[in-house]
């Protein structure tokens, strides 16, 4: 599965309350380096599909969470655990940074 | 990928210079791959536009990548996604160790891996990059709307992206630590009428604060040694470039700032490397030079690869001349 898309009103569900460790990247449209690690995180959701979550927010969208979650930068990606964050990671960055992080989670 | 082919040429970074290197080499036959870590177009792929590059009165650095890319491709340039780690060599041939522990055979190989931007290293710097701290204005400038941001820097960089982040910001304090910019006369006197941009000479960042993000610089002045603060709620760097040469090691001669030393024809100290593009040490890191240095190495390995193949149809013919 490529990594999916999570609106506001899906957040609680699919990312805080998910039984699974999530990763969220917060992207838009006019983002070059955003674009850069698309197709990585696609990969990665296949790689890791039923052990990890990976979505895929629109900072332009998705407004009131980008502020919530103080994203001033993107691509930004929070991994979160049992609703809680514990790590980030900030810039476009090569597949295995992401990938060693989300060992780290499992 | 088959880790068992042999490549005749290894580009390991795929922006302009890498690319262009790729073309000539391509084009002459030689079977040619392209390892990226990203994405094809290096830092053209996020400059907001181009206005120097010849051929385009103006173009837009993801139109102007996008299009070498698929030049590249159209080709028949292979690319592979992956970081390269290591690069080393025997007497037959090159390899390429890439992160994942996995290693390609070449008999040539071009590094042209470019640089990153380089940090302030002041303290707050990393704690608040991405709170506030940006390194790239076509990134993170629409998060600065109506704000008071600083731009760090003098050259045609920090010039050309304060213009840029000006349609977002309420106000742009452009922190230069001379008395003069560096940068081209076409983006100083820009930057000078523009109203929106005050630029703070003589002075450096000693320190970056805030709270959850960036609320506060501490400024020295550099001729008087005063020190005071600048509210803003952003800061973004510009002032200058580290090459992307860590992985070299002691394989190839660098200079004191890591950029890899080459002749006029790219060669690098060892045979069959070469380098190109933003990674040498050079007087002018642009585009513009970054496609010439990436045609002249192409051309070099082409010259290399005729060379090597002479010289082993002469020692197998010297074989064949010892065995009867
Ligand atoms: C904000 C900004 C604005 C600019 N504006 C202009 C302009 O208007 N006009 C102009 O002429 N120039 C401009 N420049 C400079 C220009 O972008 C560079 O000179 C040019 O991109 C250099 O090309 P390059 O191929 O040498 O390196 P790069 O473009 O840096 O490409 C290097 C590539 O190598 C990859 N790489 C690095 N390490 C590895 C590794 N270990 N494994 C695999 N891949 C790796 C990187 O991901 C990257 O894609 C600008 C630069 C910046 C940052």
């Amino acid at each position: 599965m490529s990594a999916m898309q999570i609106k506001t009103a899906d957040f609680e569900s699919e990312v805080l309350k998910s039984e699974i460790p999530v990763i969220i990247d917060f992207w838009a449209e006019w983002c070059m380096p955003c674009k850069m690690i698309a197709p990585i995180l696609d990969e990665l959701s296949k790689e890791f599909e039923g052990k990890i979550k990976v979505g895929k927010l629109n900072v332009d969208q998705e407004r009131e969470l980008a502020i919530k979650y103080n994203i001033v930068s993107i691509p930004t990606i929070l991994f979160f655990k049992s609703g809680e964050i514990v790590d980030t990671l900030i810039g476009a960055v090569p597949k295995s940074n992401i990938k060693s992080k989300i060992e780290d989670l499992l | 990928m088959d880790t068992s082919k042999i490549w005749d040429v290894v580009v390991v970074g795929g922006g302009p210079a890498g690319m262009t290197a790729a073309i000539y080499t391509q084009r002459s036959l030689l079977e040619t791959l392209i390892v990226e870590q990203l994405m094809p177009g290096g830092n053209v792929a996020i400059t907001n536009k181009v206005e120097n590059y010849p051929g385009f009165n103006e173009i837009s650095g993801g139109e102007l990548s996008k299009r070498m890319e698929d030049q590249v491709k159209n080709l028949g340039v292979e690319f592979l996604s992956g970081q390269v780690e290591s690069i080393s060599q025997d007497e037959d041939l090159k390899y390429v160790t890439l992160s994942d522990g996995s290693y390609l055979q070449t008999k040539s190989i071009i590094l042209s891996t470019g640089a990153g931007w380089r940090n302030l290293g002041v303290p707050g710097e990393r704690k608040f990059t991405g709170r506030g701290v940006s390194y790239c204005g076509t990134c993170d400038g629409p998060f600065f709307k109506d704000k008071v941001i600083a731009v760090v820097g003098g050259g045609d960089t920090a010039l050309d992206e304060s213009l840029y982040l000006e349609r977002f910001a309420s106000k742009i304090f452009l922190i230069h630590r001379r008395d003069a910019f560096r940068g081209a006369k076409i983006f100083q006197d820009r930057v000078l009428k523009n109203p929106k941009i005050e630029v703070v000479w003589n002075s450096v960042v000693t320190e970056i604060q805030g709270d959850q993000i960036v609320n506060n610089l501490r400024l020295k002045n550099t001729k008087t040694g005063e020190e005071k603060d600048l509210p803003v709620e952003g800061v973004f760097i510009f002032i200058g470039q580290e090459p992307n040469t860590k992985f070299l090691k002691t394989f190839c001669d660098l200079d004191k700032y890591g950029y890899i030393i080459t002749d006029q024809e790219m060669h690098t100290r060892v045979d069959g490397i070469f380098a190109a593009g933003d990674v040498r040490k050079k007087n002018l890191y642009q585009i513009a030079t970054a496609v010439g240095d990436g045609a002249i190495a192409g051309y070099m390995i082409i010259k290399y690869l005729e060379e090597l193949k002479c010289k082993e149809e002469e020692k197998n013919e010297c074989n064949a001349d010892q065995n009867s």
